[in-house]
């Protein structure tokens, strides 16, 4: 399965076995979304249970906490995470918000998707990664899919979760690792090993990294599209990498990560979001703050630009394979 | 030189018909009398009572007579259950007013002046229902028997706070007397009103949602978001706008006040409206039971405009007089509605005013008994929940951050 049947598989899946479960959101029902995430699932679980919304993010994710408090366990999809801003106060004020503030007495299951990240010539408004604006909120969980098998086994525990997941889908990958190489051809999906997606349910755990290649001489931290870029970043420059796939920023993952810092005493840090107070930073002062002694060069980050996310200049914009190489070569020799 | 033949432009800031010194002027207020407005079919389609949203439905005479078509014919008993809850939510704000005047609370907001909005509500529907209130709405936990002491405790902030220290004062929850907890970010409950609503509708149950907000939020993307999910889904809620005249010190001028009233935003919308007087305990009960059978009969929201006027302070935070003619309250053309239902019950040989004073007694003393079971607990600062609970329920499980974090603090 490519990224989009994963994720497609797991909705239907949820739908099938709890009639709690909907999903809707613009352009999601009929047409089954622009990306086709939710597609058919109108035509097999009926059109009350999947459905189009109106262009009103504020809305869509206003009743989907109304419908979470009922008992329901909404899933809504954000078309492009660009748009989720219109919809920010909804998630962080409320939805976030919603058990503590209540002393326990409403919860807010509700499973936000929307597809993130650039790469595909989206310019401005198409190609954002706004994850560390959630990751900042308590109450939010943050989770960020980098290929099918995860796609599929995490949207389905977040749907199951009973606090409010933010979902991130890179769409640079629905349709096939993207090592960053942009000029080279694009294998699809069926050539990986984690697009051997069963057909049935299964679950993958929120809050475990994956653990992408083992390696001694230096950990990269990455998620999203910036796994496969970190993959061929470590093969270009020849370093012997341990490449973790994160998966989820909230909860996060800290034994992996600090296990594999202490083994390698060195780390690099990926992300598409522009550098200034970036996830990588949070990631950064942790590992600092557990490995310091462990750690023979400083901490190197691979981001994007503390610029709006261009058009023309998406490819020194992109965090590519040769950044990510540069990097490892500058921390292997003891850093700048 | 050249001259332009265009006249320059110039830029409206609308001002109320009174400021601070200024005699109260409503003379702009068209307010039918009492009677005169028809009461349309539940099953009217929006198009057809448009004019709804332009009058005013009023019940009570100035003589205290229920007249017209909407009167909703209550029994006596009903009529005073309503009075006595009424007296009881301004006791009870008086008293907590004045226990931040002692220093007892950081905060608080009275609701004087729009006590028959959320006790007539809150008497009409179920507890099954889900309200979604603003912090306006202590009438209706009141109406509904909800113990004054744990709202007090609330208030206190003390250890037996039922959210833990969490809220501000008066931003109660309280999930088995159907009132959603509340929002400090003005607006953002109408679309989950609408959802939750949209849920019940979408699971084929007959429970409806209820949800209130105030003239100046309807300025927020939220309530036009609301409306158009509530008209598209058809959800089985009712919108009510409480036009208080003031959003703190602005004028309902500011939100829109002046072009339209409240009620006719939902004519864009394809939703009835309905425009009423927000202190006639009898015009909000009929106007919400002609809503109610809307939505239980699936035949989708309705948009309420309560015609009221906020007379104390926005909160205990705010001094009204230094925007507004000081004595406006006092005459606001829609007079007091406890003294308008204590006049129709003495009217109809219903309440005398031994009966009322003894309510007024009786009221004081309950609101006394629980202020000294609350204020044993403790008043804030001086009692309150574990600090522990301070890093729990932020998720259904704690993750490790806060675990660790807890240990920081050392608890």
């Amino acid at each position: 399965m490519n990224m989009i049947q994963a994720l497609n598989s797991a909705l239907d899946i949820k739908m099938a076995e709890d009639p709690t479960v909907l999903s809707f959101g613009e352009d999601a029902g009929y047409f089954g979304g622009v990306f086709r995430v939710t597609d058919k699932l109108q035509q097999k679980h009926g059109l009350t249970r999947s459905f189009d919304a109106p262009i009103s993010e504020t809305g869509i994710v206003g009743a989907a906490i109304g419908m979470a408090a009922y008992g329901l366990r909404p899933v809504v999809e954000i078309q492009f995470a660009d748009y989720i801003y219109p919809a920010y106060d909804q998630i962080v004020s409320e939805a976030a918000k919603m058990r503590y503030r209540s002393g326990g007495q409403f919860t807010s299951p509700l499973t936000i998707r929307s597809p993130y990240g650039g790469g595909i010539f989206g310019g401005q408004t198409h190609s954002q990664s706004p994850e560390s604006l959630f990751t900042h909120i308590a109450g939010l969980k943050v989770v960020i899919p980098s290929n099918p098998y995860d796609a599929k086994g995490l949207l389905t525990s977040a749907i199951e979760d009973d606090d409010p997941v933010v979902f991130f889908e890179p769409k640079r990958l629905y349709n096939g690792p993207f090592d960053g190489w942009h000029e080279k051809p694009v294998s699809p999906w069926k050539a990986q090993d984690l697009a051997q997606v069963p057909t049935g349910k299964y679950v993958e755990p929120i809050g475990k990294a994956r653990v992408m290649k083992d390696g001694g001489d230096v950990t990269i931290l990455a998620y999203g599209t910036m796994v496969w870029v970190a993959l061929a970043g470590a093969e270009h420059a020849g370093v012997d990498a341990e490449v973790i796939d994160l998966r989820t920023l909230v909860p996060l993952d800290i034994e992996t990560i600090e296990a594999s810092v202490k083994k390698t005493g060195r780390c690099v840090i990926v992300h598409e979001a522009p550098r200034t107070s970036g996830f990588g930073g949070e990631l950064s002062a942790l590992v600092q703050e557990r490995c310091f002694y462990h750690l023979e060069a400083p901490i190197a980050r691979v981001t994007g630009w503390d610029t709006p996310y261009p058009h023309a200049f998406e490819w020194e914009y992109f965090p590519g394979p040769q950044r990510v190489a540069d990097a490892l070569k500058s921390v292997m020799s003891g850093g700048r | 030189m050249t001259i332009k033949n265009t006249q320059p432009l110039s830029l409206r800031v609308p001002e109320p018909s009174g400021r601070p010194g200024d005699a109260p002027d409503f003379s702009h207020l068209q307010l039918d009398p009492a009677g005169v407005v028809e009461r349309p079919e539940v099953s009217s389609a929006p198009y057809d009572m448009r004019d709804h949203a332009f009058r005013l439905v009023r019940v009570l005479d100035d003589e205290g007579r229920a007249v017209g078509p909407w009167n909703p014919k209550l029994d006596p008993d009903t009529l005073r259950r309503g009075l006595k809850a009424m007296i009881l939510t301004r006791a009870f704000d008086d008293r907590m007013h004045r226990a931040h005047r002692q220093g007892k609370t950081s905060f608080y907001m009275k609701c004087t002046g729009e006590e028959a909005i959320a006790v007539a509500q809150g008497m009409l529907l179920s507890r099954e229902d889900m309200g979604f209130p603003t912090y306006r709405q202590q009438g209706l936990l009141i109406a509904r028997g909800y113990p004054l002491a744990t709202m007090m405790n609330q208030i206190y902030s003390n250890a037996e706070d039922p959210i833990k220290g969490r809220q501000l004062p008066i931003m109660y929850s309280a999930k088995d007397f159907g009132f959603f907890t509340i929002s400090g970010n003005l607006g953002t409950q109408y679309p989950q009103a609408v959802g939750w609503a949209m849920a019940s509708a979408y699971r084929g149950d007959d429970k409806i949602a209820i949800t209130w907000i105030g003239d100046g939020s309807t300025a927020e993307s939220d309530f036009h978001s609301a409306l158009t999910f509530a008209s598209v889904y058809r959800a089985p809620v009712i919108l009510n706008i409480v036009n208080n005249q003031w959003a703190i010190s602005s004028f309902q001028g500011i939100a829109g006040g002046l072009e339209t009233t409240f009620a006719s935003k939902a004519i864009g919308y394809g939703l009835p409206a309905l425009r009423v007087d927000g202190n006639d305990f009898l015009a909000v009960w009929a106007a919400t039971a002609w809503a109610e059978e809307r939505a239980r009969t699936n035949q989708g929201a309705t948009v309420i405009e309560l015609f009221t006027y906020r007379g104390a302070p926005h909160s205990t935070s705010d001094d009204p007089s230094r925007y507004r003619p000081g004595d406006e309250h006092e005459k606001w053309p829609l007079g007091d509605p406890l003294e308008r239902l204590r006049q129709h019950l003495t009217v109809i040989g219903e309440w005398s005013d031994d009966q009322h004073a003894e309510a007024l007694k009786d009221a004081v003393e309950e609101v006394r008994a629980a202020a000294k079971e609350s204020e044993a607990i403790g008043t804030l600062g001086q009692s309150r929940p574990s600090v522990k609970t301070m890093f729990e329920e932020v998720y259904a499980t704690e993750d490790w951050r806060l675990v660790e974090q807890r240990r920081e603090v050392g608890v």
